[in-house]
């Protein structure tokens, strides 16, 4: 298959900004909203062409190119988003937000609250996976974007894209679910917890404004980013990766880093604080322990799908257990049972959770064709 | 008249169909162009996945060996199982399976009491390679070979009727003649079955 390296190329962040007050599934309200996001390729006239990409927990708007040199700061979904790639620049708009309560220039925990004139810190309101969807319904308003052609997630990105194929059925004529789940499990809550913990009880955090006493929980924000590090591995990808090695080539009895993946976990653990806002992360933790579209529905997934109108692909990894493909076959059997237009795919990997970030040759040609198809 | 043509006679307009181990989708993609129906195949090979993405048609990466318990009963109006049964490890159970699901079932089955196959072992003394069915023994998928009379009477073991039967020669036409003696003359069959 063609596998060329191609970009986007050098990437703009635009911004947009909506002056009505927006409720919130929680009950509060938030007057006025800016959020950040970034387009590639172009929109049609009859504008059918455009898809929403959406960002999981850490994520950002910039999910492609680069912004000024390009082996730098690529965006992270760069392999998929390109001409020519599975997400095809050259026929589809590309929308790619940040989302409500994010920290990179979206309203959120960081932005100054214009009531008060102060920083949000821990007031910020708590948000849903359905505030995210109308948050992004707002902006393809902004846009004159009608009717999505695809939205398309993975993790978190994959529950946002279902929930606006029941949100907003009319709106969106096909929907890709990658490495999601219809609800996150007790395990999967209790990583979030030690990754909140680890935040929370770090001291510089300041029960949340640490921004005003000057400060940043880096140390539990660093801990928190190597717990969930570890659950987008999988074992098999961390043997290979590496085994046993250590970074000199004896013990030194100590408890410096003497493993290589103890030194790769504290490096990423130290980017990640450096440049992540730590409200921000328990935020959408808790935003994703909150996901769970059956609730409002007796606890029926087939009932809560029943608005849906999109056709909707369903894709999961062999490896991943975080959100393992049992939890996507939920998902799928739930679509099944409700009548609805439903493909499941079960795509050997061995990245763990993260495959959903890797063109692996099948995954690619698979999102191509159903995206290309019927039109 | 082609195996094709005979499916295409039994399946109604717009009705709700499944089809397991539907390969690259052209059976599912020739009724929604003639019967307008509301398809899903269920495939394990990769490429036909994505050939039936291509054309778009819903389908389900599933194992029907790992059972069919997500599809509940009577929840489509048709269920083919065309040219797979012999591939599967538990063919009795795949009957019983695809009748609770469908209201009616179509089912393809190469008959291994053919002519030619049987001619084939009687005068070679070896496992008949014929071209509907070109593997030798222990290459070949098809562990669960049948002739027409075995699957006839595995139906009626599982209280399955068999309301219609259309037989067919190696090129996948029907012609009277192989009527005279089925079990011996028809390559494959198709029948129309339910419980």
């Amino acid at each position: 298959m063609d596998n060329k390296i191609s970009s986007v190329g050098k990437v703009q962040t635009q911004s947009f900004e909506s002056k009505e007050t927006l409720i919130l599934e929680s009950g509060e309200q938030l007057e006025s909203l800016e959020m950040i996001f970034e387009t590639y390729g172009n929109l049609n006239p009859e504008r059918t062409n455009a898809i929403l990409v959406c960002h999981a927990l850490s994520g950002s708007h910039h999910s492609a190119g680069y912004y000024e040199d390009p082996d730098e700061r690529k965006g992270w979904w760069d392999s998929l988003i390109g001409p020519g790639k599975a997400i095809d620049t050259d026929k589809y708009f590309v929308v790619s937000p940040n989302n409500l309560g994010g920290c990179h220039g979206t309203t959120g925990p960081a932005s100054i609250d214009p009531k008060t004139q102060e920083i949000y810190g821990p007031d910020f309101p708590m948000v849903t996976v359905s505030d995210w969807v109308n948050c992004q319904a707002l902006l393809a308003d902004h846009l004159g974007i009608k009717v999505w052609h695809s939205v398309i997630g993975g993790s978190l990105g994959g529950m946002q894209a279902l929930n606006w194929s029941i949100i907003y059925p009319d709106r969106i004529r096909k929907a890709i679910v990658i490495a999601a789940a219809p609800k996150l499990s007790a395990q999967n809550i209790a990583f979030n917890e030690v990754a909140r913990q680890a935040i929370i009880t770090d001291s510089d955090y300041q029960d949340g404004y640490y921004l005003k006493a000057g400060k940043s929980p880096k140390r539990g924000l660093r801990l928190a980013r190597m717990v969930g590090h570890i659950t987008y591995l999988s074992d098999e990808a961390m043997r290979d990766k590496f085994g046993r090695e250590l970074k000199e080539d004896k013990l030194n009895f100590g408890y410096g880093a003497e493993f290589e993946v103890e030194s790769y976990l504290r490096y990423q653990g130290d980017v990640f604080s450096e440049s992540f806002d730590a409200n921000t992360y328990l935020l959408m933790t808790k935003l994703l322990d909150y996901f769970d579209p059956a609730d409002k529905c007796d606890g029926s997934l087939v009932k809560a799908f029943e608005p849906i109108k999109a056709q909707v692909m369903v894709v999961s990894f062999t490896s991943d257990w975080r959100f393992s493909p049992e939890r996507s076959k939920e998902i799928s059997d739930a679509l099944l049972e409700a009548n609805k237009n439903v493909s499941y795919l079960e795509i050997e990997s061995t990245h763990g959770h993260d495959s959903f970030l890797f063109s692996e040759d099948r995954y690619v040609r698979a999102i191509k064709a159903f995206l290309g198809s019927g039109q | 008249m082609s195996t094709l043509s005979v499916i295409e006679k039994w399946v109604e307009v717009r009705s709700k169909v499944l089809d397991l181990g539907c390969g690259n989708g052209n059976i599912l993609s020739e009724l929604q162009k003639t019967k307008d129906i509301n398809g899903l195949g269920v495939e394990i090979e990769e490429k036909n996945i994505e050939e039936c993405l291509l054309q778009n048609i819903n389908v389900l990466e599933q194992n029907i060996d790992d059972g069919l318990i997500n599809f509940s009963n009577d929840s489509f109006d048709v269920v083919i199982l065309s040219q797979t049964i012999q591939v599967l490890k538990n063919p009795d159970t795949a009957l019983e399976e695809i009748t609770r699901i469908g209201k009616t079932c179509i089912v393809t089955i190469p008959n291994f009491g053919h002519w030619r196959s049987r001619l084939s072992l009687l005068l070679n003394g070896r496992m008949p390679v014929t071209s509907p069915l070109p593997e030798s023994w222990h290459a070949t998928p098809n562990i669960h070979l049948c002739t027409l009379k075995d699957f006839e009477m595995l139906c009626s073991e599982l209280l399955i009727s068999i309301e219609e039967r259309v037989t067919v020669n190696s090129n996948n036409q029907s012609k009277w003649y192989l009527d005279i003696w089925p079990n011996l003359f028809s390559a494959s069959a198709i029948y129309k079955i339910s419980k």
